[in-house]
């Protein structure tokens, strides 16, 4: 009996050596906690089976932390990451300084044409793809159908920021815990300047004109910046200043938000009959403009989370491999035999707009491709830089995090809208000083 | 009349110790009452206090995400690994600084501080390149040498405190019966200095534990505490606090009940030597 304890043991042993020496690739992957990716985390065993001599490391960490151990391990070619999920904002940025490498062996089945153009341009650099999307999303108006005719309102096809001003004020019933509007307040260059960058250019403002001036005192700006402080003050949810996407999401699904402008994935959650109290009673409308030669027709806002492989990768095969599978038709198919065509990563390829199937099972599907393909982030003659709801430059993240403690001041009311545009102007201005953007 | 005074004493003091206990004490009690809300009623206002539908979803969701139990050996094995390495080096040296003090000795004890004044980003870059050069990134050992080294300071400092309080006449008897060097240390200052060293190894252990800036930047898997499991819970779309909650709880709950247990001996050893 001990003997043969012990000739199992060896055995068992020798199998644990013997494993590593068929050549199994791990590729580590650094990412940020949210539902597409989780989901992606939960398939990953289908990817192992097709690719038996792959096997993958999940590292889920806050976007900061994340970001910060990222450029450290690129910086010292520590080669921790073998793929990381990084948003739009980094990807131009990042390509430009060399840290990503391009995505040039994903297959020739990969079908790159099939990306949505906006979104692809948006991840190219001289050309060269630098990451892939596996989730887009642009903005939208989310109404509540019921609360309008019940006003007897109807939403035009090509909303006004007057008129939203309008139905807000016809559509609150605050006794009834009903607010006419939901928006960002938490500060944030990615939480209240992302709706706030967005909302500015609906009035026909930038965060930086041509010569990389601060705008924060334009007329557009000041415009925006009033309506909005206004709106929220007469017809907002209390303490607004602290919500954030998730708590919109929360108030919007509990139906004490009548109409709720921000990024397009929250239509899959408030239809969800499991996640809204108000699944059936959700329309959806373009984003609306509040001038008459309205940039993108008000589309303003587009970001993607991404897929890209760090310089500091030694597995770059491999890493492609996982790249190509994880962003490809056959994985939205896969998520769709899961977990229902409404679960499917949105916004990045042209052919899901076109399954009948999606249509059917996604009622905003429209709405969003409508969204993301008018939203064009290039350059222009007055916009310097890439972007729309945020600028593609290093320097942007304090600015718009420093700015957006500003906005969140005169939205509850410590400071006058007056007084936080010309703080916003003032910090800006000094940060591109620093930058070197601007002559001291 | 001095009784009157006394008491009147006392119910104020018993009041004021109970306030700043609660005080100290509520950021932890609310963290525990969110874990067991919604997402919607952690973000109420105004805030529920008990009055919601308590649920175990967060820790059941918590649990089908992550692998909590490999996070928490890493966390045992990390500051346990670092307080013993750290013991094995500063006994001797308190040993040494405590009973046969040099001129420069008070030097020496400041400079050891000093290496703690240092804002950890600093030395990031270098320490992250020499971890690259020995391979030793998202390694257990790699870490518990760093978490000794960044410790070790305070330990010396702590058993230096303690010992001096031992009367060096005991040690000299010992040497006087022929103890040498190393049975002095362990059969004569060991026993005498051990509720000092007990609340050394517990403030060591709950440092190392909670230690966040090495922890996150020096591991990604195999090696990842607790600290990384509560920061990949951070989402995004927004904190989902009540989620985040059932995190913390979870990180914080062995060494709130190491430290629940131990705290006897964790406020003997503060308090030595205080009172004379």
């Amino acid at each position: 009996m001990k003997l043969s304890l012990t000739a199992a043991a060896a055995a068992s042993l020798i199998a644990c050596v013997a494993l590593p020496a068929s050549a199994q690739t791990t590729l580590t992957i650094g990412t940020v906690n949210n539902s597409d990716m989780i989901r992606m985390q939960k398939l990953t065993p289908e990817f192992e089976k097709a690719h038996p001599d792959i096997k993958i490391n999940w590292v889920t960490l806050e976007e900061n932390i994340l970001r910060q151990r990222v450029t450290t391990d690129i910086a010292t070619g520590g080669g921790q990451f073998d793929i990381m999920t990084i948003g739009t904002y980094e990807v131009p940025i990042w390509a430009k300084q060399g840290w990503l490498k391009p995505l040039d062996k994903l297959g020739a089945d990969y079908d790159e044409k099939d990306l949505i153009p906006a979104i692809h341009s948006a991840l190219s650099n001289d050309g060269k793809l630098y990451a892939a999307p596996f989730y887009a999303e642009g903005v939208l108006t989310l109404y509540r159908k019921d609360l309008f005719e019940k006003a007897g309102l109807t939403m035009p096809e090509k909303p006004t920021w007057d008129f939203i001003a309008e139905a807000a004020e016809k559509i609150t019933d605050k006794s009834a815990g009903v607010y006419g509007i939901c928006l960002r307040g938490k500060p944030g260059w990615g939480e209240n300047m992302a709706f706030l960058g967005n909302m500015a250019r609906e009035f026909g403002a930038n965060f930086f004109d041509a010569n990389w001036q601060p705008q924060f005192e334009s007329e557009g700006w000041k415009k925006a910046v009033s309506l909005y402080v206004d709106l929220m003050t007469k017809y907002g949810p209390p303490g607004a200043a602290s919500n954030g996407f998730n708590e919109n999401l929360q108030l919007f699904g509990q139906g004490k938000c009548g109409m709720w402008m921000d990024a397009s994935v929250a239509a899959s959650f408030v239809t969800d009959p499991k996640q809204s109290q108000v699944p059936d009673k959700v329309g959806f409308a373009p984003a609306p403009c509040g001038t008459d030669s309205c940039p993108n027709d008000g589309f303003n806002w587009l970001w993607a989370w991404n897929l890209a492989i760090p310089n500091s990768s030694k597995k770059v095969e491999a890493a492609q491999t996982f790249i190509a599978w994880a962003t490809s038709k056959e994985y939205l198919d896969l998520v769709a035999k899961q977990d229902g065509w409404a679960n499917v990563p949105p916004g990045t390829r042209t052919s899901l707009y076109k399954n009948p199937e999606y249509i059917k099972a996604a009622p905003f599907a429209e709405a969003t491709l409508n969204a993301i393909q008018h939203a064009d982030p290039s350059p222009t003659k007055d916009k310097p830089y890439y972007g729309l709801e945020f600028a593609a430059i290093p320097e942007f993240q304090g600015i718009g995090t420093a700015v957006g403690q500003q906005m969140a001041a005169a939205l509850s009311g410590s400071s006058t809208v007056d007084q936080a545009l010309k703080q916003s102007q003032a910090i800006a201005t000094r940060e591109m000083q620093r930058g070197g953007y601007l002559k001291r | 009349m001095a009784r009157s005074v006394s008491i009147q004493r006392k119910i104020g003091m018993t009041i004021l110790a109970w306030s700043v206990g609660l005080l100290i004490f509520f950021p932890i009690l609310w963290t525990f009452l969110t874990s067991f809300k919604s997402e919607l009623q952690a973000i109420s206002i105004p805030p529920v206090f008990v009055d919601f539908h308590w649920t175990l979803e967060n820790y059941r969701t918590i649990q089908t995400q992550s692998n909590y139990l490999h996070f928490m050996m890493n966390s045992i094995y990390l500051s346990l690994g670092s307080t013993v390495l750290g013991l094995i080096f500063a006994i001797p040296a308190a040993w040494a600084m405590a009973f046969s003090p040099t001129e420069r000795t008070k030097d020496i004890l400041l400079w050891m501080l000093s290496t703690k004044m240092l804002p950890a980003v600093g030395v990031l870059i270098p320490i992250y390149l020499l971890f690259v050069r020995f391979g030793l990134l998202d390694s257990r050992l790699g870490l518990i040498v760093v978490l000794f080294l960044i410790n070790l300071p305070i330990i010396v400092w702590m058993l230096y405190t303690y010992f001096k309080e031992i009367p060096g006449e005991i040690l000299e008897a010992a040497r006087m019966d022929g103890a040498g060097l190393a049975k002095e240390i362990v059969h004569v200052l060991a026993p005498m200095a051990v509720p000092g060293i007990a609340s050394t190894i517990l403030l060591n252990v709950i440092l190392s534990w909670n230690e966040a800036f090495w922890t996150l930047n020096l591991t990604t898997s195999n090696a990842a505490p607790l600290t990384q499991f509560i920061a990949s819970f951070s989402s995004p779309q927004g904190n989902f606090y009540a989620k985040l909650s059932a995190a913390s709880m979870l990180a914080i709950a062995p060494i709130l009940i190491v430290g629940w247990f131990s705290q006897k001996q964790l406020v003997r050893g503060l308090t030595f030597g205080a009172v004379k």
